[in-house]
């Protein structure tokens, strides 16, 4: 009988592991986190910043890979999903749910020992994502979307808390536009894959509504997110230069929102999707700019 | 369609790099009727590279394309008669609006005659002319420094490429397909390479 030394069980493992951590998603969402930080436009404490870093990143990957682990029997159904490593059955499902726990604790610990109201924002978030959105509301109603945004506005408004100390004005806002952001993201996302979540028994805005309802949703979505980010900008108070910016961008997104809704094209939801995301990418670069 | 390479998508994202550094902090120093005007174009050139880059080349088989396309040389041109030419301030600014509502109505109102044809040869032509002439004199009777003259190689770039989709657009393309999209990311990129840098030390 042969055994593979356990340095390849050790690397494979982690290569089965790092997709479920969804790279992309809590990259941007962390990226969300450090511009709400840099924000408030203080100056940078290169520990706190590394550390809330870590635990924002931690929280997120641990919230992730509960999701993934929960939803792996939904997972499977999908086309899209069903090579996910806790979907295709590669990984011991126990083990994912403990690292998934473990990681989770690690990070929502590590938040609430470098600044309480700062853990507590962090906590909300993991809280509405696996608990509210995963476990209670995804399967039973498609405005379960929501909860998951609030879930994904919590690390824009954490770093914020974590320099102000509270909950202000700025925060709010930049956690909205986040909120509003995310149904331009998903529920694009809902069209383009609709037959896999129908397969799944998902219900979704395209399922429950129709897709007319779902691109008037998108377009009204970007239209309160553009505002919020908008608003936010210029209480920050970012310079004229980086505001025209934010003006530009945020035109390309509406039209493309507005452009959805009148041509219904998989190439135009495609664009939007895409477009969304950058979209926010770039504007927490700018954001984070008022740090500098 | 052809397929976009990597190296399209760098060319175009430096583009896109070079366009938003030139609506921060490279028109700063204007008045408000050039700045809007500039942001307009740049963010125009921003937002239709992000969409390449995105897209691919299918993009270009939209019918918007033409009209959008046209935003960039009325916008610039506008800032630029704006700030060099006083005298012409409001003639130029209905020459820009109604121009680009011509454009608009003509490509989509259908026509089977050749008023579309002629009236963004007309449209083109005007705001090419004086992006490619104004910025050139200007920079030889010393109004402003020689490197000024590079938004007029500008001008005349974006006058190519305009000229180049056009035609392939009307369907008779003065080269072939494959040549134009192959050469428009790095078209693109010399073009607001001349724009930014005439700016700047201009």
């Amino acid at each position: 009988m042969s055994t593979q030394p356990p340095i390849v069980n050790r690397k494979s493992k982690i290569k089965l592991y790092l997709p479920l951590i969804k790279s992309s998603q809590t990259g941007l969402l962390l990226a969300t986190g450090i511009a709400g930080y840099l924000s408030a436009g203080t100056s940078i404490g290169l520990l706190t910043l590394l550390g809330m870093s870590f635990s924002l990143f931690l929280a997120i990957s641990g919230s992730t890979i509960m999701n993934m682990w929960y939803d792996r029997d939904i997972d499977a159904k999908m086309k899209r999903t069903h090579k996910r490593s806790a979907a295709s059955g590669e990984l011991n499902q126990q083990e994912v749910f403990w690292v998934g726990m473990a990681i989770s604790i690690l990070g929502v610990g590590w938040a609430l020992i470098i600044a309480l109201p700062y853990g507590l924002v962090v906590f909300a978030g993991w809280f509405f994502d696996v608990v509210i959105y995963t476990l209670w509301l995804k399967r039973r109603t498609a405005w379960s979307i929501v909860w998951g945004g609030i879930s994904g506005a919590m690390p824009i408004l954490a770093g914020r808390v974590l320099t102000t100390g509270h909950i202000d004005l700025v925060g709010a806002l930049l956690a909205l536009a986040i909120l509003f952001w995310i149904p331009t993201h998903t529920l694009t996302f809902s069209i383009k894959f609709r037959e896999d979540y129908s397969n799944a028994g998902i219900p979704t805005f395209p399922s429950t509504y129709g897709e007319t309802f779902t691109r008037a949703t998108i377009a009204i979505s970007s239209v309160l997110a553009a505002l919020a980010i908008g608003w936010a900008s210029t209480l920050i108070g970012i310079s004229a230069g980086y505001l025209r910016l934010i003006a530009v961008l945020t035109a390309g997104l509406l039209l493309l929102a507005f452009a959805t809704f009148r041509v219904q094209s998989e190439q135009a939801n495609f664009g939007l999707f895409k477009y969304a995301s950058i979209y926010m990418l770039s504007s927490m670069i700018i954001l984070a700019m008022k740090a500098f | 369609m052809m397929k976009m390479t990597a190296l399209d998508r760098v060319l175009l994202l430096i583009t896109g790099l070079l366009a938003a550094y030139q609506i921060v902090v490279g028109i700063d120093q204007l008045s408000t009727a050039p700045i809007i005007a500039y942001t307009i174009a740049f963010g125009v050139l921003l937002v239709a590279g992000l969409l390449l880059i995105i897209l691919g080349f299918d993009v270009l088989d939209s019918p918007v394309v033409v009209i959008v396309s046209t935003i960039i040389p009325l916008a610039l041109s506008l800032g630029l008669v704006w700030e060099h030419l006083a005298s012409f301030r409001t003639l130029y600014l209905i020459f820009t609006i109604v121009g680009f509502l011509a454009v608009a109505l003509t490509r989509t109102i259908p026509m089977k005659n050749k008023l579309p044809t002629i009236t963004i040869a007309v449209v083109h032509g005007i705001a090419g002319m004086t992006i490619f002439l104004l910025p050139i004199v200007l920079a030889f009777q010393g109004v402003m420094n020689s490197a000024f003259a590079l938004v007029g190689i500008g001008g005349a770039l974006i006058g190519i490429g305009g000229l180049l989709l056009s035609f392939l657009k009307a369907g008779k393309p003065i080269l072939s397909k494959d040549v134009i999209l192959k050469v428009l990311p790095g078209l693109l990129l010399l073009m607001t390479v001349c724009f930014v840098a005439g700016f700047k030390f201009g």
